[in-house]
């Protein structure tokens, strides 16, 4: 055992292998490697949460025109996050008079281990994942159904008509916002034939941004509203009514709410990257080299593959979190009816037309088309069902504006017709 | 190596379990869960036995998606039963819900 | 001992133990988690079978949907839920020896026939080797192909269809007239 080739294999995301090479094939082996995956991948995110809530208020601060964090830690408040975490622990740790404290203290917890079950299916580099399943992103909707659970396990739990309220309508936008997910993300499963994550990745030659981006841009609102950030953060609203669900916990156990939105938004980025914008990989640099006639950079045959495309993953992943983070600063939050009209009357029908067309389109063009041929169709498809869906709305717009103009006239008739003969006299 | 056997044992005792909750429960919701557990205890049935006797023909998968599905349907109808008794009767207990018998 | 069979036996007593919760806690909403977990533990022997698949699908569809309108109904319900009276009914006492009878037989037909500790009457042994991309593959062509199950798999979805219309019709409130 050379502590130097232990260092490299880290360095190069190969400690499976190494430990294999080392100790051979035996079961314990494999264990230690799944139980040192499983607490790298959870400490990493549960640490990244820290710089993640540190980017999150110094980005809209500096969007709001303010500082931000700007006191402990230097100049740019980077510890600002730690102080806070500090003091969330420090805080005495209170269960509710008349709580179900089962409920009450099973619920954060749960909703954390949710949170970082769901990182198990998601590719950081050419084999570098927590387990590589053929149904990956089936295996994700089906973890994030069980958090719903989590948010009626706080709200009963807190034996406060509020949370349960809360809790109430948390589980009525989840549940609701699942559906659009699920069908957005059948798309680029019946695109690359496969629901596992690196697969899908493969069959990214030309990122599927480009080729399906109506889907992505349902699941990307879907993800908005999956993980209750604004607009859609109605379910917390927190210069509104006090918390949601949650309005009963403090300290750590508050925290652990916290942290699992964190954890999810991050978690929502990068599946995004994973399923719509090649991951790790490299599809655009690949297709400009390819027009100069060069060969694709293969991360998986590189002695660094690993290693050199957790940057471009991460890199990849911060940008859609800034996009997030940029929609929090910008847009207004939404009411209930809004955000249930949104789903069900929108959305839902929107991507149930999608998958019927995208379907169509895959089945009646023949298995040898040119890669090119095919997602020029396919962006062309997506484009006109996009324009027609904007019509469509356009025109109920302007019916509803006409009619409630219309309405308007009337009243100021009346009350013109009431107001002159007084006025005549 | 787990004998098919282990499987059969455990899915006859679920469904014990869930025979005897359904039969002895008094409140609606929870008879409603027994029946749960005892579809719970039909699908392992199912897949274990395609697992260990025809792997290459989906006929224990393919059913056991089918109760998984009629498992849905099921709770469904069935807790809005429960609510639509619930508002006229005011009761969820079985036992009272006796009107047919006179 | 093998650790398929350390996983298998902490599935089992996870299942059974909060089965037994399930039939006997006085509290519902405690009965309703003790539920979850049965399920969960199912799901860990599907994963345990090769079916991946199906091991999501009870994730999504018991976990996720079915016990979230069970602890609704629970809710909806709890103005009748006291924890004082006992949870079960006059005949509980005859349901438990008919249970027993019953569950007896069935294990007492299983162990007469494979006998799980020893000599095999019939093949006890491990399961034939199969591929797990194999099992979700194979699931999803036999559901499409008209000589399988296409056609249960379409009845099953007018099934769900008839089962959501017919839940919101019984469960809206009448109008007042």
């Amino acid at each position: 055992m050379n502590p130097i080739d232990l260092l490299i294999a880290t360095l190069q995301l190969r400690l499976g292998e190494y430990l294999v090479s080392v100790y051979g094939s035996e079961n314990w082996v494999f264990v230690v490697r799944d139980v040192l995956t499983v607490l790298t991948i959870s400490t990493f995110c549960l640490l990244i949460v820290i710089f993640l809530i540190w980017l999150e208020r110094k980005v809209i601060a500096r969007m709001q025109d303010r500082l931000g964090p700007n006191r402990v830690g230097g100049r740019y408040g980077l510890l600002q996050t730690v102080a806070d975490v500090l003091k969330l622990l420090t805080k005495e740790s209170l269960t509710p008079a008349g709580a179900d404290k089962w409920a009450y203290n099973l619920a954060p917890l749960l909703i954390v281990m949710t949170a970082l079950l769901m990182w198990a299916v998601i590719p950081f580099g050419p084999g570098a994942m927590g387990a590589d399943l053929n149904i990956g992103v089936f295996y994700i909707l089906a973890v994030s159904s069980v958090s719903v659970v989590c948010l009626l396990l706080a709200g009963w739990g807190s034996n406060n008509k509020y949370a349960l309220l809360g809790a109430f309508r948390s589980v009525a936008q989840l549940v609701s916002y699942e559906v659009p997910m699920v069908l957005s993300l059948l798309i680029p499963i019946i695109l690359a034939g496969s629901m596992a994550t690196e697969a899908i990745i493969g069959a990214q030659y030309i990122p599927f941004l480009f080729v399906i981006p109506l889907s992505a841009v349902i699941f990307f609102i879907s993800a908005l509203a999956e993980t209750g950030r604004t607009p859609f953060d109605l379910l917390e609203a927190e210069s509104e009514i006090v918390a949601g669900f949650h309005v009963e916990y403090g300290g750590m156990k508050f925290g652990m709410f916290f942290l699992a939105e964190f954890i999810g938004t991050l978690l929502m980025s990068a599946l995004f990257v994973t399923i719509y914008w090649g991951g790790y990989t490299l599809p655009l640099v690949n297709l400009v080299l390819g027009v100069f006639g060069l060969p694709p950079i293969d991360l998986a045959s590189l002695a660094w593959g690993r290693t050199l495309s957790l940057p471009i993953f991460f890199g990849k992943v911060f940008v859609i979190y800034f996009v997030f983070i940029w929609i929090r600063a910008t847009l207004p939050r939404v009411r209930i009816d809004q955000m249930l009209n949104l789903n069900w009357k929108f959305l839902v029908p929107l991507s149930l037309v999608l998958i019927l067309v995208v379907a169509i389109v895959d089945k009646a063009l023949p298995a040898n088309t040119n890669v090119w041929a095919y997602s020029g169709i396919m962006l062309l498809a997506n484009i006109l069902i996009a324009v027609g869906a904007i019509e469509l709305l356009r025109r109920r717009g302007r019916q509803e504006r006409a009619a409630a103009e219309a309405a308007h006239d009337d009243e100021l008739a009346d009350i013109s017709a009431e107001a002159l003969p007084a006025a005549h006299h | 190596m787990i004998p098919l056997s282990w499987y059969l044992i455990v899915s006859a005792l679920l469904f014990s379990i869930g025979l005897f909750g359904l039969l002895a429960r008094r409140n609606a919701v929870a008879m409603l869960m027994a029946v749960e557990l005892m579809l719970n205890a039909v699908n392992i049935n199912l897949v274990a036995f395609w697992r260990y006797q025809t792997p290459e023909a989906p006929a224990g998968l393919a059913w056991a998606v089918f109760v998984l599905t009629i498992a849905a349907a099921e709770a469904a109808v069935g807790l809005a039963l429960i609510i639509s008794v619930y508002r006229r009767r005011d009761s969820v207990i079985a036992e009272e819900l006796d009107t047919l018998k006179f | 001992m093998t650790s398929q069979q350390v996983i298998f036996i902490i599935l089992a007593v996870i299942t059974l133990a909060s089965g037994l919760v399930v039939v006997t806690n006085r509290n519902l909403f405690h009965a309703a988690l003790a539920m979850m977990l049965s399920f969960f533990g199912v799901a860990g022997f599907y994963v345990l079978l090769e079916a991946p698949f199906l091991a999501a699908s009870q994730l999504l569809v018991y976990i996720g949907a079915i016990s979230i309108l069970i602890i609704f109904a629970i809710m909806m319900t709890r103005r009748l839920m006291s924890t004082d009276e006992s949870p079960f009914n006059s005949q509980w006492i005859a349901a438990l020896f008919g249970t027993l009878l019953i569950g007896g037989l069935i294990i007492f037909v299983i162990v007469s026939v494979f006998s799980p500790f020893g000599d095999i009457i019939i093949a006890n042994s491990a399961p034939p080797s199969l591929a797990v991309q194999e099992s979700t593959v194979l699931l999803g062509r036999s559901f499409v192909d008209p000589d399988q199950y296409v056609i249960p798999f379409e009845i099953a979805s007018v099934l769900l269809l008839g089962a959501l219309v017919g839940s919101i019709a019984i469960a809206r409130p009448e109008k007042e007239s």
